[in-house]
C-alpha cells in the first residue's frame, strides 16, 4: 500500500477543524431552545460561530487539539507497525502546520515534547483486523483533557446513591457524573458509557462506543431506551451550556455493554466535550475518502 | 456590553457583577498549571530558589499584572520558528485545577481579572472579595473566534515549560467574557451548582 502519511495529516486537518454534522445539528437546535438575551444562548451563538470560523479558516475549533485517538481497522496483511510510523509522523506534521497543539508532557521529566512525538502510549492508536480485500478505515477523535478530567468510573452497589447492579443503578451514577462535571467538560457533552469489562476495558469501551453518531439508535432497546431517558434527564439538570444553566447539557448518550467478572460491576462514563471532533478515513486500493 | 480597560482599579471591579457580560481591551499575561506553580513556590511561598531567568520573569510580570488579567489558556501559536508569534487558537482551559493557588497569586499581584472557565471555588469567591478581582468566563471550545479578539503577541515568558504552559503576554480588543464570579460573595457557579443538586435528589428517588 501507498505511503499514507498526507492522507492521515488531511484526516488530522479534516478532525481538528471542521466539526462533524451530527453535532453540529444538535448545537444548532440546542441555541433555539434558549431564552433571547440569555448567557445559555450567547454561548451557544459564540459556539457556532467558532464552529464557522474554525472551518472557513482550516483552524483549530478548540485549541486543546486533545489526546489524538485513533482507531485502524487494517486488512489482513498490511504492516501495523508501518501504519504506526505514518500515524505518528502524520501527527508530528500536524502539530508542525497548528492543525494540534504540542500536547504531549512526560509525567516524570514535566517536559513537553514540542511536536506532539510521544510513546506506545500517546497518539492512542487501537488496531483491528479485517478481511483482505476490506478497505482499510481509520477513525479519529480528538478529545481534550478538560472533557477528559470529568470523566469518572463507578463500582456498583453504590450505597451513598442507592445504586445497584442494574440499569437502574447505571443510571443513578451516570446522571451523579453529569451533576458533579458542572460546565467543567465544557457542557454541553456527549456520554459514552460502558457497562462491565474491568477498569481498563471499561474506559476503551466507553470511548469506542463515543464514535457512533449522536442520531444513531442502540441496536439493544433496553439500552436505546436509557440512552435516550438519561439524555433527556441530564437536561433536566438545567447546568447549560458552560454550565451558565439552561435546556441543554447533554447533546447525547452512548451505551455500550460488555462482559464482567462476577465481582466486578464497573460503570465508565468518558465525557465529550460539545467541541465533538470525530472524523473518519477509508482507504479502498489508491482511493482515499473522508467522512 | 461594557468595556474595561486594562489595567482595572478596585472600583470598576466592585462595580461588576454576575452575569455581566464584558469586553476586555488592552494587555493581559496566560499562565496555567506550570506557571500557577512556579509563582506559588518561587515567589510567595518561597520553597524553592529562584533560578535561571526567574527574577527577571518576575520583575516583568509584577509591572504587567499590578491592575491586570490572568487568562487560563495553552494558545495554539503560530511562527515558533520565526519568533513572530501569532495565536492561531486561544479558548480558556478549565479553572478549577488554579484553585489552591488563584486567590494568593491575585493577592500578591495586585491582579483585578482572571479568565478561564466552569468556574472556581470558595478560596477563590474570598479572594474575589478581599483582593478584590473578579472571575471572567469565556467560552469553552471557542478557540478560534477568541484568537481573533487576540490583536498581538507581546512576548513569551518561560517557554519551556511548553507552547500550552508558557506565559504569554498579549494584546486583546473586545475580548468577550461574562463576570460569574464578583467582589461581593456572589458565584453563577455556586448557584447553579446547587440547584442542579436538587434536581438530581428527585432524580435519584425516582426508579
Amino acid at each position: 500500500m501507498q505511503d499514507l502519511t498526507e492522507s492521515i495529516l488531511e484526516l488530522i486537518r479534516r478532525t481538528s477543524t471542521d466539526l462533524p454534522a451530527d453535532v453540529e445539528n444538535r448545537l444548532r437546535a440546542a441555541v433555539e431552545k434558549e431564552a433571547p438575551g440569555s448567557a445559555a444562548r450567547g454561548a451557544f451563538e459564540t459556539i457556532l460561530k467558532n464552529v464557522d470560523l474554525a472551518r472557513a479558516q482550516s483552524t483549530p475549533i478548540c485549541q486543546d487539539t486533545g489526546t489524538p485517538i485513533f482507531y485502524v481497522h487494517y486488512p489482513e496483511g498490511l504492516s501495523m507497525r508501518k501504519l504506526r510510523r505514518e500515524i505518528q509522523g502524520a501527527v508530528i506534521q500536524a502539530t508542525q502546520r497548528n492543525y494540534l497543539r504540542p500536547n504531549a508532557v512526560d509525567a516524570v521529566s514535566g517536559v513537553n515534547s514540542g511536536d506532539n512525538s510521544g510513546d506506545d502510549y500517546y497518539p492512542s492508536i487501537h488496531f483491528e483486523e479485517v478481511d483482505a480485500g476490506q478497505p482499510l478505515t481509520i477513525d479519529l477523535m480528538l478529545k481534550g483533557g478538560g472533557c477528559e478530567n470529568v470523566g469518572a468510573q463507578y463500582k456498583l452497589p453504590n450505597s451513598q446513591l442507592r445504586a445497584g447492579r442494574d440499569l437502574a443503578g447505571v443510571r443513578k451514577v451516570t446522571l451523579d457524573a453529569v451533576q458533579k462535571a458542572q460546565g467543567l467538560g465544557c457542557a454541553p457533552g456527549v456520554l459514552g458509557i460502558a457497562i462491565g469489562g474491568d477498569r481498563g476495558s471499561s474506559y476503551y469501551a466507553s470511548k469506542e462506543t463515543l464514535f457512533r453518531k449522536i442520531d444513531d439508535p442502540n441496536p439493544d432497546p433496553d439500552l436505546n431506551a436509557l440512552e435516550e431517558r438519561l439524555t433527556g434527564e441530564a437536561n433536566q439538570l438545567g447546568i447549560g451550556p458552560m454550565g451558565f444553566g439552561g435546556q441543554t447539557t447533554v447533546l447525547g448518550t452512548k451505551i455500550s455493554g460488555l462482559h464482567r467478572l462476577p465481582a466486578s460491576y464497573f460503570v465508565s462514563i468518558s465525557y465529550m466535550c460539545w467541541a465533538y471532533r470525530r472524523r473518519k478515513m477509508t482507504v479502498q486500493g489508491d482511493k482515499v475518502s473522508y467522512a | 456590553m461594557r468595556k474595561i480597560t486594562i489595567p482595572i482599579s478596585a472600583e470598576v471591579v466592585r462595580e461588576l457583577k454576575v452575569g455581566e457580560p464584558v469586553a476586555l481591551n488592552g494587555i493581559m499575561l496566560t499562565g496555567r498549571d506550570a506557571a500557577h506553580k512556579w509563582l506559588i513556590e518561587t515567589f510567595i511561598k518561597k520553597t524553592r530558589q529562584p533560578q535561571d531567568d526567574d527574577l527577571q520573569v518576575y520583575a516583568e510580570l509584577k509591572k504587567h499584572l499590578d491592575g491586570g488579567v490572568i487568562y487560563h489558556c495553552g494558545p495554539v501559536v503560530a511562527g515558533l520558528d520565526t519568533k513572530d508569534y501569532r495565536f492561531v487558537a486561544a479558548g480558556p482551559t478549565t479553572s478549577i485545577r488554579e484553585e489552591p493557588y488563584q486567590a494568593d497569586v491575585m493577592q500578591h499581584f495586585n491582579a483585578r481579572g482572571v479568565i478561564g472557565k466552569g468556574g472556581m471555588g470558595p478560596k477563590t469567591l474570598q479572594g474575589c472579595q478581599e483582593v478584590p478581582f473578579v472571575y471572567l468566563h469565556a467560552i469553552g471550545g471557542a478557540a478560534s473566534y477568541i484568537a481573533q479578539a487576540v490583536q498581538k503577541v507581546l512576548g513569551v515568558y518561560k517557554l519551556e515549560f511548553g507552547v500550552p504552559e508558557a506565559m504569554w503576554l498579549i494584546e486583546v480588543k473586545d475580548f468577550p467574557v461574562v463576570v460569574t464570579m464578583d467582589a461581593h460573595g456572589n458565584s453563577q457557579h455556586v448557584t447553579i451548582e446547587q440547584q442542579s443538586r436538587q434536581v438530581l435528589e428527585e432524580l435519584l428517588a425516582k426508579a
